[in-house]
């Protein structure tokens, strides 16, 4: 089974970059009074961040990347490697990671690369980063996470529109011989792949001219073949069942306790499934952290935003211990274990 | 448990319903207040206090309150 411990990789920072432009669910046009408020009730998404057209996730990742460097006094010309977590890359090909390479000056020998998951892939990418570091001996490396969700949403589709915000994020990695190990549980179950999709423009059904034709799906659901759809109560089945379970799993398997750690950093799916999971693995509400309420499900970037919204002046400050865990598209999810200690951690950046 | 006392607990998390709106027979579509959102509750809901996983099938398959009340009661076991 993918449970593993990563030697030898220290994290040094974490910043966020977000669209400026605010989209309060209260102004969500396609639901009755009522229904805002239950729904916002329930998911805990009172806003959210819409990059305007034309804005990618890659250009949130580079402004967060470009202030993360200069903050931590990194020359571009160190970075060894370049990840990129995402579900909304620049094109089709090439890679966005190698874009990113060019576009922020680092070094031909930097080795880019994109991985295509979402709400688990931020620790999916931190378990593939530290991993190949550790193994090459590569001392300062990137991991860029995040979503621009909204440009693939319906604003027709209550089941998502009002559910998603953008955001990118960077965190840096290095070779540190002290550093503490960083535990990962890895999980998948393609039998799920239909829960959350967006069924048109790849390979298997090729974007055509019905790709974009908007159809009625339900009472509240207009969306095309092209836009993302989302079984909601199949998604808060599978984590409500599975998550708690995996990190049972986890706590058995490491030997350690809730009282371990300082935070448990949860993917920002939607509150009632994350209350529904912190009270079944019994965290208090102290240690659980939520951005969901200012910027939605962000997809991989939301556990980092969270770190950087909630948790700026403690990661900062001092040494924390992390527990996080991203479950979600795919079906994929993931459990980490970490310390941060002393890191930088800029104020996240609007664009 | 009996059923008065689980539609209690399902009236207790619905904020906006009366109490005294449901009855053994009530058919959860037949309420105004009722969405998609009442679906994730009653899972989040049955899955916290009884420890019982209901799925959307569960919830398209069946109509009242009554209903509910014995899958519950059944997977209990």
């Amino acid at each position: 089974m993918a449970f593993f411990s990563v030697q030898n990789i220290s994290i040094r920072g974490i910043s966020a970059a977000v669209p400026s432009k605010i989209e309060a669910n209260i102004d969500y046009e396609y639901l009755s009074e009522k229904e805002k408020k239950l729904l916002i009730k329930t998911t805990g998404v009172e806003q959210k961040r819409r990059a305007p057209e034309g804005m990618t996730t890659s250009d949130l990742c580079f402004k967060a990347a470009q202030k993360l460097l200069f903050d931590l006094k990194w020359n571009p010309s160190e970075i060894e490697a370049l990840i990129f977590v995402s579900q909304s890359s620049d094109y089709y090909l090439p890679a966005t990671a190698i874009i990113l390479q060019d576009r922020l000056n680092f070094p031909k020998s930097c080795m880019a690369f994109d991985i295509g998951l979402g709400c688990s892939g931020y620790i999916y990418g931190l378990s593939v980063l530290s991993s190949i570091m550790n193994t090459a001996g590569l001392s300062k490396a990137l991991l860029m996470a995040g979503d621009v969700s909204t440009a693939t949403c319906s604003r027709e589709d209550k089941s998502t529109y009002p559910l998603f915000g953008d955001a990118g994020t960077v965190t840096a990695l290095e070779l540190n011989k002290k550093a503490k190990p960083i535990t990962f549980s890895l999980y998948s179950d393609g039998s799920g792949h239909k829960a959350i999709m967006i069924p048109h423009g790849g390979l298997r059904n090729k974007a055509s001219k019905n790709s974009f034709e908007k159809k009625e799906v339900s009472k509240g659901i207009v969306r095309a073949d092209f836009n993302l759809a989302l079984n909601g109560l199949d998604v808060f089945n599978f984590s409500i069942k599975e998550v708690p379970a995996a990190l049972k799993d986890f706590m058995e398997k490491t030997k350690q306790k809730n009282e371990d750690f300082n935070y448990f950093v949860m993917h920002q799916a939607n509150k009632l499934m994350n209350e529904t999971i912190r009270k079944k693995v019994k965290f208090e509400t102290e240690q659980v952290p939520y951005s969901i309420s200012k910027y939605g499900n962000t997809s991989s970037a939301s556990i980092p935003l969270t770190i950087v919204s909630e948790l700026q002046n403690q990661v900062k400050n001092k040494e924390i211990s992390i527990l996080m865990t991203g479950f979600g598209v795919g079906l994929s999810w993931a459990v980490a274990s970490l310390s941060l200690d002393k890191i930088t951690c800029p104020e996240i950046i609007e664009l | 448990m009996n059923i008065t006392k689980f539609i209690l607990v399902l009236e207790t998390e619905f904020e906006e319903l009366e109490p005294g709106t449901l009855k053994p027979d009530t058919n959860f579509r037949d309420l105004d207040e009722w969405s998609s959102m009442h679906a994730l509750i009653i899972i989040a809901l049955i899955d916290t206090d009884f420890n019982v996983s209901i799925t959307g099938e569960d919830l398209s398959n069946i109509e009242t309150v009554s209903q509910l009340f014995d899958i519950v009661i059944e997977r209990m076991k």
